[in-house]
């Protein structure tokens, strides 16, 4: 197995799937501003994917570029986290989602800055400052609807109760990061884990929101067994490229 | 023979497709121009990740060059170091505000999670007493902002750092 090649699929598929979704907003936004917030976020999710399934490409010295790489491959071959692949539901559960992956992605890209590997580290130092701003803007929300009106309260509180399971994957470590972290290409990432904790901790106290104390976590995706979700994605991502081969826009 | 310097100046009649009042060294996108015998070599860098005038910015500067009679040039797209707001000219700034945009303020990191949003002035009628409507604009490097005194809506080329 080529560890870097895998670990680039995971962080360009998180971007890949979470652009999807977020796409979906488009048209359907609760209020104007935020179905243009939903599709810019989208759209730079959807921009990181092309340098990163780009580098993958190459990593792997195949041929295949990053557009055979979104589009042709089958739901196992996918290693993203099971929370991006969550159905959209309501704005609340949406923008939960992303609060929970947004804390996740800044301390793990302000990381990945210090790698070895020149081009990965410019994917990272680039996908920050975007990052930033997303935060911003999906925790001011979470905040926003958990302290606002009782029906708000709930659903977000009901978001968290749903997403909170597929939180622990966002830490999934197996041979492939230990074999990068000996390599000098992935950093330090033990920092990660309380940095995001310490965020979400901020956060959902502002927003009087509570953690659920099942401990029970899934997992999955970083390995390819996903959820049903990932292949209704992915038959509509991969429509044009399934039906009409090599088409070229 | 083209000299690097008459490249540069040539980049200046490049615009970009979705703010057509700044050209591609105004935006601060173009981080060298290398001239190699009757070769150029030009490295760009994007604003943000998904932006999608990038592919056209490309194709306009190898359009120009052609025009120019400029052979042989390539075009080649940097990450690092990231590009940041600060390197849009004084120039450029100036015209996005005769444009009714409003130019970049100092902003603080975003490191932090709150802040206050920044006071953004009105390119129309110059009052401070502005407030931001969303952090995500018409394109993505622009914020929607309102002036509370003239009422005009305007965009407003967000910091990034």
């Amino acid at each position: 197995m080529n560890s870097l090649f895998e670990y680039l699929l995971r962080l360009g598929d998180d971007s890949l799937i979470l652009g999807h979704r977020l796409s979906e907003w488009c048209g359907h936004g609760p209020i104007l501003e935020e179905d243009i917030a939903l599709t810019n976020i989208s759209l730079d999710f959807i921009g990181q994917t092309t340098t990163i399934l780009e580098l993958a490409g190459q990593v792997e010295g195949k041929g295949r570029t990053n557009d055979d790489l979104a589009f042709l491959r089958f739901d196992k071959d996918y290693r993203n986290l099971l929370l991006v692949e969550q159905p959209n539901t309501d704005f609340g559960f949406t923008m939960m989602r992303q609060f929970l992956f947004d804390a996740y992605r800044k301390p793990l890209f302000e990381a990945l800055m210090k790698s070895n590997n020149t081009q990965l580290a410019a994917i990272a130092e680039k996908s920050l400052k975007e990052t930033k701003y997303h935060l911003r803007h999906s925790s001011e929300w979470i905040i926003r609807l958990g302290d606002g009106t009782e029906e708000s309260h709930s659903r977000v509180q009901e978001s968290l109760d749903t997403l909170w399971r597929y939180t622990g994957e966002l830490f999934f470590k197996n041979e492939v990061d230990a074999e990068l972290t000996a390599s000098g290409v992935l950093p330090d990432l033990s920092g990660i884990e309380a940095e995001w904790k310490k965020t979400v901790d901020e956060v959902f106290a502002m927003a009087t929101l509570t953690i659920p104390e099942s401990p029970w976590k899934f997992e999955g995706g970083r390995i390819g067994k996903h959820s049903e979700h990932l292949g209704y994605i992915l038959t509509e991502l991969q429509y044009m490229q399934r039906a009409y081969p090599n088409m070229e826009w | 023979m083209v000299t690097e310097l008459e490249i540069w100046k040539y980049l200046e009649e490049v615009f970009d497709p979705e703010v057509p009042v700044l050209t591609v060294v105004d935006l601060g996108v173009v981080r060298a121009v290398k001239v190699n015998g009757d070769s150029c070599h030009i490295t760009i860098t994007p604003t943000y990740s998904g932006c999608p005038a990038m592919k056209r910015m490309e194709d306009d500067i190898k359009e120009k060059l052609a025009e120019k009679g400029v052979k042989n040039v390539s075009v080649d797209l940097v990450l690092s170091p990231a590009w940041t707001t600060d390197w849009l000219t004084e120039k450029g700034r100036t015209k996005l505000s005769e444009y009714g945009i409003a130019p970049p303020e100092n902003e603080t990191d975003k490191s932090t999670l709150f802040a206050d949003p920044v006071i953004v002035p009105c390119p129309q009628c110059k009052s401070k007493n502005t407030r931001l409507i969303s952090q995500f604009g018409s394109t993505a490097c622009k914020a929607h902002y309102q002036c509370n005194d003239c009422l005009e809506p305007f965009d407003y080329f967000k910091c990034l750092r």
